[in-house]
């Protein structure tokens, strides 16, 4: 039987285009500090250190846990490293949280990162591969396609994109460390932004961030610090393979199985009335409506139509992103921790300017690759 | 297995070594792809115990980008497996010794009962000289590329200044690995061959002679894990883990006494190395001296039998040696020639994180 955990510290930088006052080790034990300062403990009250981070060419160093072994306090404890893609934020936050639910550890200190400025992501998203065709144009180019056929299918029409990109966008300037704060921005400003890769414009787009994120988790015996602990009602990870025929990428399989998972251990049956808010990974605005289908908080064809009916809004009865999500800040590898950790803080009624109010159970989710591995966690105010 | 011990350690479930399987270990994989030399190795891990994937609840694996020189490395390698409908699957930039402990993790909970571990890496398409040395500190030291032959030639330095070994212990390690690996039919570097001719080798990098450097390997393996009911239904005697750990220490070599090794010796304590005779121990000691080393961390005497598989100095896949080490450690219980075994993962510059499975077999 697997024993109780909870968030019980959260810590993220402010995250920028360039970090360039700082180095990798210190940009991680800024955001872990602050973690642990937030659970009122210190480094030697933690027992194992789980890290996670997107492709090591991102940043040019290979299995960089073995030299941020000393910047985390890990030194002569046990140290894993994860790399599940886009997705590795949340797997990054599950793999610790196995560490305490199978009654291993008590407190766990977990971290992710990304410092972009350090290469190129869209170099090394496209290292030319022998007998594969080459991905030249970034994650946008691979994910544009997908994003038509969810346009044609549901008919939804042009504007939704552009909506998602200035509510989430608003959300941020009520986060004091997102990326991006765009006070200005408006359904004309996205419109007239760049085109980068049909129907994606520029503005609809997420950025390239510097920033890590860091929780302690814990189990039940151990709980501390001065807001309440976040308990994890559920937690799952899915995985498909890339590319077969019949293979559907606007609403993957391994999506709606992972989400059926975690509903079921958190006992939800209708996530629309029973999620209060919702952090979900949208790296381009078209996500949110086809997200909302793939997790099942409307029927097929009617994701847009929550959007457009501002159902998502920060006044919705579904806030998604309050945060202002992946659109306003993407240090790539923490992205997916980003959002099951606001999701934490709003649990824990500590979001500040972005809190909804009275929040009891809110769902974290997190994609990656080319839209075949998902990572989710719900997470309550009631022990489960 | 012994129980008492189990009440003392963080093993709350028994989770057996089901099944193992590995590639031939060779110095070129040209003909096939990593997918391709993964494959065939997942199916015999299955075929070993007559299941599929639909046995299995949950995947995980290590592996490294930097060898196949691309991102994602891990994500067509699941085409191995063949992930349909989706899986519970997760993925560690680490060694798949490591990837077996997070699936053990998940067994210990009790929710789910297998798990498919595998691991590969193909060196040679690339400079692993070079490649390694990105995996040091990307501000201090990667930029002054220390191979990873000159990094551990300081170890054993260290090691024969501190009077705790000589030149010939490091070649009679490696002569009896050979000698050793000739009965491992996957092994890459296998020949009856005396310390006193080994000595006779050239250095690479002074002390460390060619003999005492592991081979350049492509490789990769796979174990099936397997808890409750099933590893009884798998196996008519299992091998049962009793004990995991894994620590990691500082990066900065200076700061770190390169001739003991604090991080297996706090990761074989955990795993209660010392709580009954250990009849075999599989190292993941790359380089001879390090063996040294890692008997010294470990407690092991000299009536411990080290590396009957010819260990890393006969085939050193990266990112599988580790797994490898678990794999053949249970081997030998299975084949009735240990009842407890210790196996070893190392990971980083001179042994910087270490990895310690205890197995036993018995009910």
């Amino acid at each position: 039987m697997a024993e109780r955990c909870a968030v019980i510290g959260v810590g993220q930088t402010h995250h920028k285009a360039k970090r360039d006052d700082i180095s990798i080790a210190g940009m991680v034990r800024e955001a872990a500090k602050m973690a642990l300062t937030d659970a009122d403990l210190t480094w030697s009250d933690i027992d194992a250190v789980v890290i996670g981070k997107a492709p090591d060419m991102f940043e040019g160093s290979m299995m960089p846990e073995l030299y941020l072994a000393p910047a985390l306090g890990a030194v002569g404890k046990p140290m894993l490293r994860v790399h599940t893609a886009g997705s590795v934020g949340g797997s990054t936050s599950i793999v610790a949280a196995h560490l305490i639910s199978s009654g291993i550890h008590q407190r766990v200190l977990t971290v992710a990162y990304e410092k972009q400025s350090d290469s190129d992501a869209m170099w090394a998203l496209s290292v030319p591969q022998p007998f594969a065709a080459p991905l030249l144009a970034g994650a946008g180019g691979y994910f544009a396609p997908h994003i038509r056929a969810y346009m044609r299918r549901s008919g939804a029409p042009e504007h939704i994109g552009r909506m998602v990109a200035v509510k989430d966008r608003l959300n941020a300037i009520r986060n004091p460390y997102a990326h991006l704060h765009l006070p200005d921005i408006d359904m004309k400003t996205v419109e007239e932004s760049m085109m980068l890769w049909d129907p994606l414009r520029y503005l609809e787009a997420c950025p390239s961030s510097d920033g890590a994120a860091a929780m302690v988790l814990a189990a039940e015996d151990s709980v501390s610090g001065s807001y309440p602990p976040a308990w994890i009602h559920g937690m799952a990870m899915r995985s498909e393979p890339t590319q077969f025929a019949g293979r559907d990428q606007v609403n993957p399989q391994a999506g709606r199985d992972c989400s059926a998972d975690v509903y079921a251990q958190a006992g939800i049956t209708n996530p629309r009335a029973e999620i209060d808010v919702a952090e979900v990974y949208v790296p381009f605005s078209w996500y949110e409506p086809m997200w909302l289908e793939n997790l099942g908080f409307c029927d097929l064809g009617d994701g847009w139509k929550l959007t457009e009916a501002g159902a998502t809004a920060f006044d919705g009865d579904i806030p998604w992103n309050t945060s202002g999500g992946v659109l306003s800040s993407n240090p790539i590898g923490a992205s997916g921790m980003l959002r099951f950790l606001e999701v934490a803080m709003q649990v824990r009624g500590q979001a500040g300017e972005h809190q909804i109010d009275g929040v009891s159970r809110a769902l974290g989710q997190a994609y990656g690759g080319g839209s075949q591995f998902f990572s989710m966690w719900v997470l309550g105010s009631d022990k489960p | 297995m012994s129980a008492a011990a189990n009440a003392d350690r963080s093993v709350r479930r028994p989770v057996s070594i089901a099944s193992f399987a590995q590639s031939d270990n060779v110095r070129r994989e040209n003909e096939r792809n990593e997918v391709e030399m993964l494959q065939p190795v997942v199916a015999e891990v299955f075929a070993n115990i007559g299941i599929d994937k639909d046995d299995i609840h949950f995947i995980c694996s290590g592996s490294t980008d930097y060898l196949i020189g691309g991102p994602f490395s891990f994500v067509t390698a699941l085409d191995a497996v063949g992930v349909w409908p989706p899986r519970a699957e997760s993925h560690v930039e680490m060694d798949g010794a490591w990837a077996l402990y997070e699936a053990w993790v998940l067994l210990q909970e009790g929710e789910i009962d297998t798990a498919l571990v595998y691991s590969f890496g193909r060196s040679s398409p690339g400079n692993l000289q070079e490649i390694l040395a990105l995996q040091l500190d990307p501000y201090y030291l990667a930029p002054l590329w220390p191979d990873p032959v000159s990094l551990a030639a300081l170890q054993a330095r260290a090691l024969l200044d501190a009077g705790k070994a000589t030149e010939e212990d490091f070649a009679a390690i490696a002569s009896r690995s050979r000698k050793d690996a000739l009965g491992n039919p996957k092994a890459q570097v296998s020949n009856d061959i005396s310390t006193e001719a080994l000595m006779k080798d050239d250095y690479v990098v002074s002390p460390l002679r060619r003999h005492a450097l592991p081979p350049i390997t492509d490789g990769a393996a796979a174990i099936v894990l397997a808890a409750g009911d099933k590893a009884r239904e798998w196996s008519d005697n299992p091998v049962w883990i009793t004990g995991f750990d894994h620590r990691i220490e500082t990066h900065s070599l200076g700061a770190r006494d390169l001739t003991s090794s604090p991080s297996t010796a706090k990761a074989g304590e955990v795993a209660g190395v010392a709580d009954g005779a250990v009849d075999v121990a599989e190292l993941h000691a790359p380089y001879a001296h390090q063996e040294i080393i890692l008997k010294e961390a470990l407690g092991l005497g000299d009536g411990v039998r080290i590396n009957p598989s010819g260990g890393a100095l006969a085939a050193n896949p990266m990112m599988s040696a580790g797994l490898i080490r678990i794999g053949e450690a249970a081997a030998r219980i299975a084949a009735g020639e240990a009842g407890r075994a210790v196996a070893h993962a190392t990971s980083g510059p001179c042994l910087q994180q270490n990895l310690v499975c205890v197995l036993e077999g018995g009910e």
